[in-house]
């Protein structure tokens, strides 16, 4: 059948007048979008391939490149919207289900920007990061209710195993598979050299990133890959994957293609194999299962390391951390429906799950109310956009984030939210060896590095301007949040005032 | 209409002072007034208040609730629910003199009160924690009705106006003690309501606070954790309740107490060489986090056996410290103290999170 | 002496180098007019060994130095530096350094009877392809620090 209904969604615009023909275009597009015509000596494009990564905009040295939306428009219609036509040909196509990559990309409400932040005036001063402290670092782990003292003044309570942040934020799980060796590599050190922690995802640990063991966080998900006693012991923590923001109850499935000589080793699967994750932990159909691999875990690793359970912000995610909390985890980990993903059937992403910021919210509040919020971290992810939205999160009672996304993009990611092709122009998600090169950790790291300091110092000033020298008090601290721009329901499930009351 | 305290947090700055004699010899409210006075300036006409410790050794066994009450309806009910839950050793109206100044008191009553054993045997709980629950539950629940003063021996007396005038107000040179604090409060905003004048108390612990804490939702919702309710919405009650529940609730020693509320950098906890002190320090900060103070203040706290004064971590508020003989003198400035106090021994500023503790000899508690 | 130094670890082989050098070797220092009108050779040149390993490659600039020895019209000379440098005024076409260089980093031009080789830019002492290399594969670094370099690999 020759019929095809796919037409471009962008629009190469090349100005001839600074085009000097060098090819750094088609050599670089992974899509073989350019070609090189020496009969006329131009170069061409062809539009459909696009998918508007920027990678040949960056590149080209004249900067004779532009990509723009096309033109092509279908009939206006409010209900039958140009993407709701796209997809109903490309399934016609196919037959098969739509992946999508990377977050919800839809127009729903970002509760960040209605939020906002209060400030020292008179009644007390504001504090200037740059004179006087500014604390950052938070403790990630389960905390003891009290602590006893004897009678002599000794502390007796032996502290369960924490992990020490230097900065409230971490490198949210993709694993290598989905993400090249090249960018875990640069993760790995940016968290080193950060004081912060890193997470593998569920690919195994690559032998040459055992080292980094200090700023590690292993993941243990449905399909158990690369999973062995001495990666369990590699990192500082260890943290099971039941759900995921961009995918609620589904699993994950890394292509053959993906799988060469080094993910095969790391993964511990046969070269060339789908790595398929199922849904659910096949040993974990319920809360007391998942108490049993807790510390199946903890025994593992002789209760040396905070055991992390990460789930998707579902609707009712406060009951479920509360048990996850008493099942015996260190530290709860929420993603929001925002979150990224190297791919992920479309209406899955689209429509399951719920904001993070009231999965947060109610989290918090419930687990207070049990009297259990001690008793574990709480960290949440899934489209943490900046250093304000951290603050935020915090405020809303977070104990750390996780940035999945945001590192990317430090790293080159353009959000044309093509991961699943494999074919990433940026070295990132993929495994080819000419496209994972693009990617080099050492300047790569620094990046990461860059944007953590960064958002550091962001978080620092906005701190000082609420008058509070460590994060700590900040943790929870609602009072320190308006929102704006919502109604009673929301403002009672975030617990927050509106702005002027 | 203005919200009165418990509906909104207020800011407010303020003047304090705080008296004890080590030998516990006990002196009246004179010089107190007279200290407080003298920073009529630093507060605004809008609540001043005293604790005085010592006040009633004839009822020192016995719990010294004061309260304010609306009306004499709800005090009828308070009545009801003391009644069945303490046996009532006396009662009385607080004696007050009429002052010009002095506007729209409420009724202000005591009672010296000791609790049904039965009613706590019933609950399993120690006999503090009894009275804390059932004044959690009067302040919570009766609507007219707060309690101000919850301990044994000792009193608070605090109203709306300038501290000396409510010094005078309720005849506080009639009254022997040998600790004494006092507040002078400039709120920014409220109708001035009597109990949201400070000190603030919970069974002995009495705190009168200068300052505005940042961190304050974040410690009231991890007080709340452990059954406290924050009827107020003040710094100072938040404070007060933190100190009872690490030194009460969780029998955590004094000087480790301060070290939460107060604590250390952590870069001086890196610094630190013995490695059993750091890692307390570490311990500390990381489970009682949300105990830290945060934001300018400065406090006085009260209790049976002294007091203890300190400074939030980078010193955002005045305090200064005094020593005559066996008196030590404490205030936000240091011509509180020279006021009566001429010729001190010793005066210095203490550092930011630097405590003070001045404690009653062994031979007088 | 600095020295230009390609890690082909790195290298993308998007050619990029070839364009910025061509620039700095140009009149105009203008990289459209000097890629689109000027004829100028490029001195660096990315080599393929196969799909996947690329690395650019230009003059050495050897401490003994064959295409100097072999120059029989001292066009091509030491400076005081140590780069190896060429005067076409002085040359005569002989392609006696093409034929001698061990590396092939002295070409002769497409355009004319003079060669081409890299002088390291010595004018600016910033080599356009190193600071315009966008995978940090092509690095002006210290002999000795290259030296040390090569100490950590062994």
């Amino acid at each position: 059948m020759s019929l095809n209904f796919n037409t471009p969604l962008f629009e190469i615009i090349r100005d001839k007048n600074k085009c000097i023909q060098c090819k750094v275009c088609v050599r670089q597009c992974a899509n073989e979008v350019h070609w090189y015509s020496s009969y006329e000596n131009i170069v061409n494009s062809d539009n459909n391939k696009c998918v508007n990564c920027h990678r040949c905009v960056i590149l080209c040295p004249t900067k004779a490149i532009t990509i723009r939306k096309h033109r092509l428009e279908f009939r206006n219609n409010s209900n039958w919207t140009s993407n709701a036509i796209k997809e109903i040909q490309k399934q016609a196509d196919t037959g098969g289900v739509l992946l999508s990559s990377m977050g919800n990309p839809n127009k729903l409400p970002i509760y960040w920007d209605k939020i906002l932040l209060n400030a020292s005036q008179v009644t007390n001063p504001s504090i200037d990061p740059l004179r006087e402290p500014m604390e950052t670092k938070v403790m990630i782990g389960r905390k003891p209710d009290k602590l006893k003292f004897n009678k002599q003044g000794d502390l007796i309570t032996d502290m369960p195993p924490q992990i020490e942040l230097n900065v409230p934020i971490m490198f949210s799980a993709m694993s290598y598979g989905s993400i090249s060796k090249n960018a875990h590599e640069a993760l790995a050190r940016a968290a080193t050299k950060l004081g912060i922690c890193y997470n593998t995802g569920e690919g195994g640990l690559n032998k040459d990133f055992y080292k980094y063991g200090k700023n590690t966080i292993v993941q243990v998900a449905s399909g158990r890959f690369g999973v062995y006693k001495d990666y369990l012991n590699a990192g500082v923590g260890i943290e099971i994957k039941i759900g995921q923001g961009a995918k609620p109850g589904i699993g994950g499935h890394l292509p053959g293609k993906k799988v060469g000589a080094d993910v095969s080793v790391t993964r511990m699967i046969p070269i060339g194999s789908d790595a398929i994750s199922p849904a659910p932990h096949h040993d974990i159909y319920s809360i007391e299962d998942l108490r049993q691999l807790i510390f199946a875990l903890k025994e593992t690793t002789n209760y040396s390391k905070p055991i992390f359970v990460k789930i998707a912000a579902v609707h009712n995610a406060a009951a479920i951390a509360s048990g996850i909390v008493r099942a015996g985890a260190d530290v709860v980990v929420v993603d929001g429906f925002r979150g990224g993903t190297g791919a992920a059937p479309t209406r899955v992403r689209d429509n399951v799950g719920i904001p993070i910021e009231f999965a947060l919210a109610s989290i918090d509040q419930r687990l207070r109310e049990e009297g259990i919020r001690n008793s574990a971290s709480l960290v949440i992810s899934g489209s943490i956009r900046n250093s304000s939205d951290i603050v935020k999160a915090i405020a809303l009672g977070a104990d750390a984030v996780y940035i999945g996304s945001a590192a990317l993009i430090a790293m080159g990611c353009h959000m044309c939210r093509s991961c699943s092709t494999g074919k990433c122009n940026w070295g990132i998600a993929t495994q080819q060896y000419d496209l994972v090169k693009r990617l080099n950790p050492d300047i790569m790291y620094k990046r990461l590095v860059n944007l953590i300091s960064a958002w550091n110092h962001e978080i620092q000033e906005m701190l000082g301007g609420m008058g509070i020298n460590a994060v700590d008090s900040l943790r929870g601290n609602k009072l320190m949040l308006r929102g704006i721009d919502l109604n009673e329901t929301e403002l009672r499930i975030l617990g927050i005032k509106y702005v002027g009351e | 209409m203005i919200n009165k305290e418990g509906k909104v947090k207020i800011p407010s700055g303020c003047a304090i002072t705080g008296i004890i004699d080590k030998n516990g010899n006990k002196f009246n409210g004179e010089d107190i007034i007279k200290s407080i006075a003298l920073m009529h300036e630093r507060s605004n006409g809008l609540g001043g208040g005293f604790a005085a410790y010592g006040i009633y050794p004839e009822y020192k066994d016995f719990y010294a609730l004061h309260i304010f009450f609306d009306d004499f309806n709800i005090k009828i009910q308070t009545e009801d629910y003391i009644k069945k839950n303490f046996d009532i050793i006396n009662s009385e109206s607080i004696p007050t003199k009429k002052n010009p100044k002095i506007y729209d008191p409420p009724l202000i009553w005591r009672y010296f009160l000791n609790p049904k054993k039965d009613n706590i045997e019933k609950k399993e709980i120690d006999e503090k924690e009894f009275v804390f629950k059932c004044v959690m539950e009067i302040n919570k629940n009766f609507k007219g009705a707060y309690i101000f003063s919850s301990g044994k021996n000792m009193g608070v007396f605090k109203g709306v106006g300038y501290p000396e005038d409510i010094g005078k107000f309720f005849l506080l040179d009639t009254y022997e003690a040998y600790i004494w604090t006092a507040h002078g409060r400039f709120p920014t905003n409220t109708p001035g309501w009597w109990g949201g004048a400070h000190p603030f108390t919970l069974l002995n612990w009495s705190v009168v606070h200068n300052g505005e804490i940042s961190s304050y939702d974040a410690n009231r919702r991890f007080v709340e954790m452990y059954g406290y309710i924050c009827t107020l919405k003040t710094d100072t009650e938040v404070i007060t309740f933190l100190f009872d529940m690490l030194i009460r609730k969780h029998n955590i020693p004094l000087k480790k107490a301060i070290k939460i509320v107060v604590a250390p950098f952590w870069d001086d906890i890196e610094k630190e060489i013995d490695p059993s002190l750091k890692k307390e320090l570490k311990s500390i900060r990381s489970v009682y986090a949300s105990a830290l103070i945060n934001g300018p203040f400065s406090i006085i706290l009260g209790f049976e056996d002294g007091i203890l004064a300190l400074n939030d971590r980078i010193k955002l508020r005045p305090l200064v410290v005094a020593t005559k003989d066996a008196k030590t003198y404490i205030s936000s400035e240091e011509s509180a103290i020279r006021v009566i106090c001429n010729n001190p021994d010793k005066v210095w500023m203490p550092a930011g999170g630097e405590p003070i503790i001045a404690l009653l000899k062994k031979e007088y508690r | 002496m600095k020295k230009i130094y390609s890690f082909e670890d790195k290298c993308l082989g998007c050619k990029l180098c070839e364009v910025y050098c061509k620039t700095a070797r140009s009149k105009s220092k203008n990289i459209i007019k000097a890629n689109k009108e000027e004829n100028i050779d490029s001195a660096i040149i990315v080599e393929k060994t196969n799909k996947d390993t690329h690395f650019a490659l230009q003059c050495r600039h050897c401490t003994d130095a064959k295409c100097i020895k072999a120059c029989i019209s001292g066009a091509i000379f030491k400076d005081e530096i140590g780069i190896v440098r060429y005067d076409k005024e002085k040359c005569v076409s002989c392609l006696s350094c093409v034929l001698v260089c061990p590396f092939g980093a002295v070409r002769k031009s497409d355009f004319n009877s003079t060669v081409t080789k890299c002088d390291l830019c010595f004018s600016t002492g910033k080599p356009l392809c190193v600071s315009n290399c966008p995978n940090d594969a092509i690095k002006f670094l210290d002999e000795k620090e290259i030296d040390d370099r090569m100490e950590i690999v062994k």
